[in-house]
């Protein structure tokens, strides 16, 4: 098994590949502005350091956020063509569960806050129970404002880079700030361990803590309605 | 087998997924999935709209070019993409696709212009481009004159709008007159039923100091504004606006300024071949007056049918074929999209 994790959700152009036994590379750049021109060099690195040729990929997994949508489209695209290319199954995790699984890793168990930047003021949140054998989000993820979260989940340590942009409304900044694509090959070769069988294509975020999340983006915010600027259009051609 | 370079092309720079495949110089498929009747409601192209549909249509289009062209993805040569210019979120959309698509097959990747490509897919449709060309594109997002030595790494702009590009005024006339969105089609219908000397409305840039000055440059936002402002009158008055006749004066004010700077460029840069791309190349009255015109000139005119004319994946292979064909560099896996990517930029 080769299994390769995309992520574009965070700040982290990432990507990580896992052997069945261990992740054996990972690629990253931070850049948030620029998630189409580093994806695909940092699969390419990836693949080389690890030995590795894009044929030898035999699984395909994607963050599907929630995340700023421009760059989370990147890391999704490119996941389904990638897989589409060489006949894979291609398979989504939300991405907030890849930084509860870093944390719980690293071993912190307890109940943790995920916040990532949702731009605009904004976080998106979930909340996880880490426990003995894995982190098991509580509920779907949200996007608010990080004072809007309720007072015992602001209270919570927190992930992600929430914590860093409102330190005032959540105190308690702990482990990872980015999603990292090792972390994420890592926990879908758990879940593909624990559920080989499991579709790969399926619809909807289910039974959190298990299975794969299907391939759809979770935007959890509806599109600006605001036609482009004429001058950056060609409705016509 | 052919030796000729198999190519497919995708185009996401704003609101169709095109993904093309082309041989050489002949179209085996150009596949489209529009998202335009998302946007019809908000009279105008909603780029997050646009960018979600994209990913959406992405790998589908590829699938459904691929199994009616009946191509193997590995058989391709070369993966070719709208690197710019166009909306910036629509753009990465198909750039990270074939990126993907060229790492996973270990296929060289062209980032292209998408206005060359509008010239480009023209040798599909009529063969090799006579160098140098004569080419005008005119859509909802663009309008400039170019002479085309080479469309592979030589093309210079010699004018373009100052302000609207001409389908974008007619998507505005459209809207005045209750005409639905996109307007072109709508405005070139209605036209066929009116009278284009019942108005007298003004052709931008066209008289002595703007001659000198602008001489391929177009303006199109004082001829809209003069529509809106004529047709208010007549609502004002309480009359009935004649929606044909005014379609067909103002169309006959956009193609006029066309064609005549279209054939002057010609005239003065001694070029034999025009050829007229882009959306607003499907409108029935700028096919007529560049034919008329073009041959009372002696100017060769080429038009590509209007499936080919409107953004589509068939262009972008078109040129990522004659990139190969030409022995061009291939871009670099690390290559940017770059909404304002300047046309004299081919390859990114
Ligand atoms: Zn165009």
């Amino acid at each position: 098994m080769l299994l390769l994790a995309i992520d574009t959700s965070t700040t982290a152009i990432t990507v990580g590949l896992h052997d069945g036994a261990s992740v054996v590379a990972e690629a990253t750049t931070l850049d948030a502005r620029a998630h189409a021109e580093h994806l695909a060099p940092n699969i390419r690195a990836a693949l080389a350091s690890a030995g590795a040729e894009p044929g030898d990929v035999t699984d395909v997994v994607v963050g599907i956020g929630p995340g700023p949508f421009t760059g989370l489209r990147v890391g999704i695209v490119t996941g389904r063509t990638f897989a589409f290319a060489l006949g894979l199954p291609v398979r989504g995790l939300a991405s907030l569960d890849a930084l509860a699984h870093e944390a719980w890793l690293e071993g912190r168990r307890g109940d943790l806050l995920v916040a990532t930047d949702a731009r605009r003021k904004e976080v998106y949140a979930a909340t996880y129970s880490l426990g003995d054998e894995r982190a098991c989000r509580v509920g779907e993820p949200v996007v608010s404002r990080a004072a809007d979260l309720p007072d015992e989940v602001r209270g919570l340590p927190t992930a992600g880079r929430g914590p860093t942009l409102y330190a005032d409304v959540l105190p308690d900044a702990v482990g990872p700030r980015d999603v990292s694509g090792g972390v994420l090959a890592d926990l879908a070769a758990r879940r593909l361990r624990e559920s080989p069988a499991g579709p790969a294509d399926e619809l909807q975020l289910v039974d959190p803590g298990h299975g794969f999340d299907g391939l759809e983006p979770l935007y959890l915010r509806r599109p600006d309605a605001a036609p482009a600027p004429p001058s950056k259009k060609s409705t016509l051609g | 087998m052919s030796d000729e370079p198999l190519v497919l092309g995708i185009e996401t720079s704003c609101d169709e997924t095109g993904v093309g495949i082309v041989r050489g110089q002949t179209l085996l498929v150009d596949t489209v999935a529009s998202s335009v009747e998302e946007h019809a409601r908000f009279g105008g192209v909603v780029p997050e709209v646009a960018s979600r549909a994209h990913l959406e249509a992405m790998v589908p289009t590829i699938e459904r070019a691929c199994r009616e062209a009946g191509v193997q993805l590995r058989d391709l040569d070369a993966i070719s993409v709208t690197s710019g210019p166009g909306l910036a979120g629509a753009l990465l959309v198909g750039v990270a696709s074939a990126k993907a698509l060229a790492l996973a097959l270990g296929k060289p990747i062209y980032g292209v212009n998408h206005l060359a490509s509008h010239v480009a897919v023209d040798i599909v449709e009529h063969g090799p481009l006579p160098e140098p060309t004569m080419a005008m594109l005119v859509s909802g997002g663009h309008s400039s004159l170019l002479l085309v030595p080479d469309v592979t790494n030589d093309v210079r702009s010699l004018g373009s709008t100052m302000d609207d590009a001409a389908g974008e005024a007619f998507d505005k006339v459209a809207r005045v007159l209750g005409l639905p969105f996109p307007g072109g089609p709508h405005v070139d219908r209605a036209a066929r039923e009116g009278n284009r000397i019942a108005i007298d409305f003004p052709r931008g840039l066209t008289t002595g100091r703007d001659m000198e000055r602008h001489r391929f440059d177009f303006s199109f936002s004082g001829l809209k504004t003069a529509v809106a402002r004529w047709v208010e009158t007549r609502q004002r008055a309480g009359e009935t606006v004649p929606v044909a006749d005014v379609a067909a004066s103002f169309q006959e004010a956009v193609v006029d300024v066309l064609t005549r700077k279209a054939l002057l460029a010609c005239k003065e840069h001694d070029v034999e071949h025009l050829l007229i791309g882009g959306g607003v190349a499907a409108n029935s009255r700028l096919r007529a007056l560049a034919q008329e015109r073009c041959d009372k000139a002696g100017v060769n005119l080429r038009v590509p049918r209007p499936g080919l004319c409107t953004d589509n994946g068939a262009m972008v292979a078109a040129l990522g074929a004659q990139m190969v064909a030409k022995g061009r560099e291939p871009s670099d896996l690390g290559l940017p999209t770059d909404s304002s990517m300047p046309v004299t930029l081919v390859q990114a």
